[in-house]
Parts: structure tokens; C-alpha cells; sequence
């Protein structure tokens, strides 16, 4: 494992220096005291993975395919834009418009995340991108969302703190939500309706949160014990008819 | 369902002593215009779903057809036209929004027409290309400050360059939107031009890979097939803002033309609508904007110019100085005369300025700013020949982006039913009998000919000029003057009126 000190280090340096300690044959990477760097992990292709220490800057891991980052801290705005696969674990928060337009590939998030997170995420055959968010989340949550699965737990709220934000899955046309506790109907978008899980909705939440238990070694049991609902999109084509030809 | 008050726009003419009831024509229409009456043992048409295509009078063996306007006649008033009324009743039965096709065809200025460029005459020589030497080669991207050499006398702070052999390229225009031998064409054209086509917002079909020197991949805000063999797969990368067809909307590619092989190249599964909306979620600014433009120099190892395509709307001018500095390579401005396969009527028609004053202003701005340099500026919507070229040039563009003459040149009639899916030419369409009536050998030759033939005229012009490089025009708007324009005109396009 190489490590790299990201201290005072512009964006620009410290990526060329990781590509080229790649084009060197290097694969696994510690970087630490990041700082607000940008565009980390941009780009890489699979089979390279990074520790990163520190808040790396927007659009980490932006159009990458197949790394594998952990982040020992919080990450900022535009975190896996257009990932296209790879996995990406935040032992801390998340800022707005994660996993735009993702198309495949997990990202785990301890905790909570902010604004049209998971927007136009699309499935594409064996592709299924996943979101895991640990708290809360804010508006516009899977706006668009074409594919995929978002998981909303909302773990360590306080007091009477909401799960999500208003205007949750407006425009959806595809894939599935997963809130662990119950939302107003009037957050939600139109184009979604609420449901209680059926027994493959259970297996795969349960496939899918064991995995991300043990990476911020959370109890599965008692995550799973609690109420969950699932919204999916009433039409493929919310927008279908409302042109006059 | 209640009556229908829909009339016909179109009249089928058929010449009974000429037809020879071979049936061509009904086998030819997707509108399922023309039928044989059994009882009357003769061709016969429902003019109600004619579009006026042509493709039954271009293929009618005997030239039995005639299509003409239908001479239905609402009583005369300037205020409501037969255009409003009928859409009123289409609405007043639907409910639905206006949608329409290709590029806004209303009776409004048309500022090229009102442009004369200038010709030698005594005192400059003018050049005879057909034996003289002229030079339109064109080159897109950032130019640097100041040019530094090695040993070897090559410059080494050169940023990325597109390379065109002639200053136009394909506009951008979707696999999804036109078929995949529309988009054959258009790539295999550019690659034997040495010019650019654009895949739109459509992903990169695998066989258009081979294409990649001569592509400019697109990302906008559904980030449809993009991923990283994609961004590498071209030439540069444009980001799109905007359409001049429909500036502040985003897109609805139906779910009827996402079959297998859109599905395969947009990535998204058969049958689901594509949406794209109307801004990018991720730019909500010019930082976000130069967000973004790194994001993709920093994933494609800053080796290719970044284009930023927006639409000319009222601020253009400021937009596109914000653009210049958020660190784009080239910035792409589309008029509001541009074309689509899909838009909503009112957007199409009202929204939006003229490319010749969005491109006078922007060309101004970022010579005012000291930011010329640091970008290429293409236009496009419209441009109809190759005079418009060369005022375009002049007028400040680089280079321009052709959409509509290009499908024309392929076939297209400018039916404007593009959104149909039905083209009879087989061009907007994704439904496989109507995709194999264009024949990409055929497409590629006709678009080289066009490509060739205003090439040729633009080294005329350019000679008529007694300038022998595309490099001496551009800008150069004393090479132009205004025709029936006020002074207000006159100062935006920054030229003189004909005889000053």
C-alpha cells in the first residue's frame, strides 16, 4: 500500500501522482490528511483501492469504474457522479446530489446526507447500483431515480428529527426505495406509492444490509427489526401521455 | 369520443390516368395514408394523416402524386390563423401539451439574409481557389497566452486541439432520437471529411467506436450511456446546458424507441422513458459548472478540449463569459432556430434569440474580457448554406454545428414529425422497416457531397474576398455589411449598412 500525504497537495498533483503511481503497477493507496481535494478517484477503473483520511472534496470518485474507497471521515457534494461500478464507504456524512446518475456500484454512508441525493440513478441488466444512508436524509431524495435501490435508515435521530426531507422520489420512474420507519404522504412525489415489503423485498434487504452491517459493524438484527416501507414508481412512464399529437 | 374538428393540412392529389394502382405508395407511408378500395378497384388516401413527407411522390413510379396545401379556408382573420385554430381543437380534444419537430419555422427575422459580404475589386486582388492555395483547416480549443517551444522547435503548452478540415461539424443528434444509420452516416461522413459529429445525448453505439477521432461525446443531465470507455471514446467531451429548440427544458425520448439497441447504448432498460431534465442537478452555477468541465478533465487525464453547449437566450453574452472562465475549451451556441426531434411548440417558437446577435454579443464579450483566446466558439441553429458560413465566420464563430442541412442532405423532407417515430425516410425513427430505407453507404456519399460542395463555395467567397484563409475572416466583420437593418441591429451585429 502506497501512502501519499495529501497535506497542502492541490487536487491537480495529488491525482496525477496517484495515476501515475497506478501506471507504475500501484494498486492499493493510503491517503491521508485529506482536504477538500478534488475529483479523487475520478475516472479509475477496477482492482484500485484507497483508504482516504481526511474530507476529500467534490465529485469524488466522479465517472470512476470498480474502486474501492473508504473514506475515514465525511465527504462533500457530487460524491460517485455517474459511478458506473466500484464501492465507496463513508464513515461519516455526505453532502448534496450523491450518486447522480449512478449506474451501478454500492455506497455505504454511516451517516446522514443532504440534498437530491441518489437522483436519476438507473439499473442497466445485471447493474444495480445501491444506496445505503445511515441517518437522515434532505429534499429530492431519488428524484428521477430510474434504477437501483436507495436504503434509508435514519439511525441516532434525535429527538423528533424527520427520516427525509419533502419532495422524496418525485419523478421516479424505476427502481425501489427502502425507509426504515414511515413517511407523511405529502413528502412524497405523485409518482410513487407506498408499500409494505414482501418476503423478496425482506431477502434482499437483508442480502444487501449484512454487508453494509459489517462494514460500520452495526447490528443487522436490530436494524431489521424495526418497520420498513418500500416506494416504487407507479408508472415506467410518468410523462407518457401528456402530449397532444 | 366527440367529433373531431382536426382538418386535414394536406391534400393527395392522384392522377387516375397515371396511377397504375402498383401500390407503392401504401406500402411507402407509416402514416397509413394511402389505401386500395377494393369496391372502387383503385388507390385511395385518407388526407387527414398525410405529413407531406414526400416519400410516396419521390417514390411513385408513374408520378401519379401531387401533394398541395389543403384548401380549407377559415374565414379570413390576421389575429387567428388556421394554425392557432387547429391547435386549439387538437388541444381542446387531448389535453395534451403542443409538440413538435426539427427547428422554429415562424415568420420572424431571419438576420442571415440581412448580412452581404464584401468582394475585391481593383485595389486587393481576389484568389481563384481552383489554382491558388486556400486554407480552411480550423482548429478548437483553448490557445495559450503566449506559445512556448523545446529544443526541437515543437510547442510544448499547446491544450488539447480539434483538428477540422473544414470549420463545420455534425450537431449533435442522438442514437434514439435518429436511427442508427442516420448516426452511421453522419460518423462515417465526418471520419472521410476530417470533421467532428456529435452523438447527442444518446451513448456511443459499439459500432460507431471506430469512429472516435472524429466524435465529440456528449454528457447532459441523464448521463445516458456515459461511463468511462464513453468520455475516452471521442475527441472531446461536450456538456450540455442547452438546445436552441427548447433552451430551459430537458428532454422525453419515449419509451416506444428504447428498444434493444438504444437500451444497449443509453444503458437504461428496453422501454422505459429516457428523461432528461431540464437543468443538471450537479449546476446550479458557474463554479458548479467548472465543476463539472474538471470532473472530466480530470477523468480523461486533461487530453480533451471540454465543450459547454448552451442555448442563445437573453443573457447570452454573460453566460458565455462565465462559461470561458469556468475553464471550458470550446463553447457551443445554438439559435433559436435549431433543430430537434422533439420539442413543445410554444418553447420551440418563443423561446430563445437569433444566433447571428447571440454570436455578434458573445464574440464582443469575450473580446471586451480579454477571454477570446481561451475559447472556440461553434454556432449552429440555423445554418442553411454556406453563405451563412461565412457570415457566421465573420461574424466571429470558428466553426459551426450543422443539424438540419445534414439530415436534409440524408433525406429529411422537414416534415417536422420527427417525434412520431414514423419517418417514412428513415431517418427519426428507431422501427427497423423504416431504419433500412436509408442506406448508409448512400447517407455518407450524400453528406460528403454536401460537406464538399459548401467547402468548395467557402474558398470561393473567402477568394472573392481576396482572403486565403479561413483564419483572415474570422472576426474580420468589416467582410460584412447590413441590408434593411435599424441601428439598433446594426450596433448588436457591430457591421455597417450597405453603402456606408
Amino acid at each position: 500500500m502506497v501512502e501519499i500525504d495529501a497535506q497542502g497537495i492541490h487536487y491537480r498533483d495529488l491525482n496525477q501522482r496517484v495515476r501515475r503511481l497506478i501506471g507504475q503497477g500501484k494498486r492499493e493507496f493510503n491517503l491521508i490528511n485529506v482536504n477538500g481535494q478534488r475529483y479523487i478517484g475520478d475516472g479509475l477503473a477496477s482492482s484500485v483501492r484507497m483508504e482516504i483520511n481526511g474530507t476529500p472534496g467534490n465529485d469524488l470518485a466522479a465517472f470512476a469504474s470498480g474502486v474501492e474507497i473508504t473514506v475515514h471521515g465525511n465527504v462533500q457534494d457530487g460524491v460517485a457522479n455517474t459511478l458506473n461500478d466500484g464501492k465507496l464507504i463513508v464513515h461519516g456524512h455526505a453532502g448534496d446530489i450523491l450518486g447522480y446518475g449512478m449506474r451501478g456500484g454500492q455506497v455505504y454512508i454511516k451517516g446522514k446526507v443532504g440534498y437530491r441525493v441518489g437522483i436519476h440513478m438507473k439499473g442497466y441488466r445485471e447493474q444495480e447500483p445501491v444506496i445505503i444512508i445511515g441517518g437522515t436524509a434532505g429534499d429530492f431524495l431519488g428524484e428521477y431515480m430510474a434504477g437501483g435501490k436507495i436504503i434509508l435508515l435514519g439511525l441516532n435521530r434525535i429527538r423528533d428529527e424527520a427520516l427525509v426531507g419533502n419532495h422524496l422520489a418525485v419523478g421516479m420512474h424505476g427502481g425501489v426505495i427502502y425507509l426504515r420507519g414511515e413517511v407523511e404522504p405529502n413528502k412524497l412525489g405523485r409518482e410513487v406509492r407506498p408499500e409494505k415489503l414482501g418476503q423478496d423485498d425482506w431477502d434482499d434487504l437483508e442480502r444487501l444490509l449484512a454487508d453494509y452491517c459489517r462494514e460500520f459493524d452495526f447490528s443487522l438484527k436490530e436494524i431489521i427489526s424495526a418497520d420498513f416501507w418500500k416506494l416504487i414508481p407507479v408508472s415506467s412512464r410518468p410523462y407518457g401521455k401528456i402530449y397532444a399529437y | 369520443m366527440s367529433l373531431t374538428m382536426k382538418s386535414p393540412e394536406f391534400l393527395i392529389d392522384r392522377d387516375d390516368d397515371r396511377c397504375i394502382n402498383c401500390q407503392v405508395c401504401e406500402r411507402q407511408c407509416a402514416n397509413e395514408v394511402h389505401y386500395y378500395d377494393h369496391d372502387l378497384s383503385k388507390m385511395s388516401a385518407v388526407d387527414l394523416n398525410c405529413v407531406n413527407c414526400h416519400r410516396c411522390v419521390t417514390l411513385c413510379p408513374s408520378k401519379a402524386l401531387r401533394i398541395s396545401k389543403y384548401p380549407l379556408e377559415y374565414k379570413e382573420n390576421y389575429n387567428w390563423s388556421a394554425e392557432m385554430i387547429n391547435n386549439i381543437f387538437k388541444q381542446a380534444e387531448t389535453g395534451g401539451v403542443l409538440l413538435t419537430g426539427m427547428g422554429n419555422p415562424s415568420r420572424k427575422k431571419i438576420y442571415w439574409d440581412h448580412l452581404l459580404l464584401n468582394a475585391s475589386q481593383v485595389t486587393n486582388p481576389s484568389i481563384d481557389p481552383l489554382r491558388e492555395p486556400m486554407e480552411l483547416k480550423t482548429f478548437l480549443g483553448r490557445k495559450p497566452e503566449r506559445v512556448e517551444f523545446n529544443g526541437e522547435g515543437n510547442i510544448v503548452n499547446l491544450p488539447p486541439q480539434l483538428e477540422l478540415g473544414t470549420p463545420i461539424m455534425f450537431s449533435a443528434m442522438s442514437f434514439g432520437s435518429i436511427s442508427l444509420n442516420a448516426s452511421k452516416s453522419l460518423a462515417r461522413a465526418a471520419s472521410e471529411l476530417n470533421m467532428m459529429y456529435n452523438t447527442g445525448e444518446g451513448g456511443l453505439h459499439q459500432d460507431l467506436y471506430q469512429y472516435g477521432e472524429n466524435t465529440i461525446v456528449q454528457v447532459a443531465s441523464g448521463r445516458f450511456g456515459v461511463h468511462k470507455e464513453y468520455l475516452n471514446a471521442g475527441t472531446a467531451i461536450e456538456i450540455k446546458i442547452g438546445q436552441g429548440a427548447k433552451p430551459g427544458i430537458g428532454g422525453h425520448l419515449p419509451g416506444e424507441k428504447v428498444g434493444e439497441e438504444v437500451s444497449r447504448t443509453r444503458m437504461i432498460p428496453q422501454g422505459t422513458d429516457a428523461l432528461s431534465p431540464a437543468p443538471h442537478h450537479d449546476i446550479y452555477s458557474i463554479e458548479d459548472l467548472r465543476q463539472l468541465i474538471y470532473a472530466l478533465k480530470e477523468a480523461t487525464v486533461y487530453a480533451k478540449p471540454v465543450s459547454v453547449k448552451i442555448s442563445a437566450v437573453h443573457n447570452v453574452a454573460a453566460i458565455a463569459s462565465g462559461i470561458a472562465s469556468a475553464g471550458a475549451d470550446i463553447i457551443a451556441v445554438d439559435g433559436y432556430r435549431g433543430g430537434t426531434g422533439a420539442a413543445p411548440t410554444m418553447i420551440r417558437d418563443n423561446v430563445g434569440i437569433p444566433i447571428e446577435l447571440a454570436l455578434a454579443a458573445v464574440d464582443d464579450r469575450l473580446r471586451e474580457e480579454g477571454l477570446r483566446n481561451q475559447v472556440s466558439l461553434v454556432v449552429g441553429g440555423s445554418i442553411r448554406n454556406s453563405a451563412d458560413i461565412v457570415k457566421a465566420i465573420a461574424l466571429g464563430a470558428d466553426a459551426v454545428y450543422i443539424g438540419s442541412a445534414a439530415l436534409i442532405a440524408m433525406g429529411c423532407h422537414l416534415c417536422q414529425k420527427c417525434y412520431t417515430g414514423k419517418c417514412n425516410w428513415g431517418i427519426a425513427t428507431q422501427r427497423a422497416d423504416l431504419v433500412k430505407r436509408l442506406n448508409p453507404e448512400i447517407g455518407v456519399e450524400r453528406l460528403k457531397n454536401l460537406v464538399k460542395g459548401w467547402s468548395h463555395e467557402i474558398k470561393e467567397m473567402l477568394g472573392g474576398m481576396g482572403i486565403n484563409a479561413i483564419e483572415s475572416l474570422r472576426g474580420n466583420r468589416l467582410m460584412l455589411r447590413g441590408i434593411d437593418l435599424n441601428p439598433n441591429e446594426l450596433e448588436i451585429l457591430g457591421i455597417k449598412h450597405a453603402g456606408e
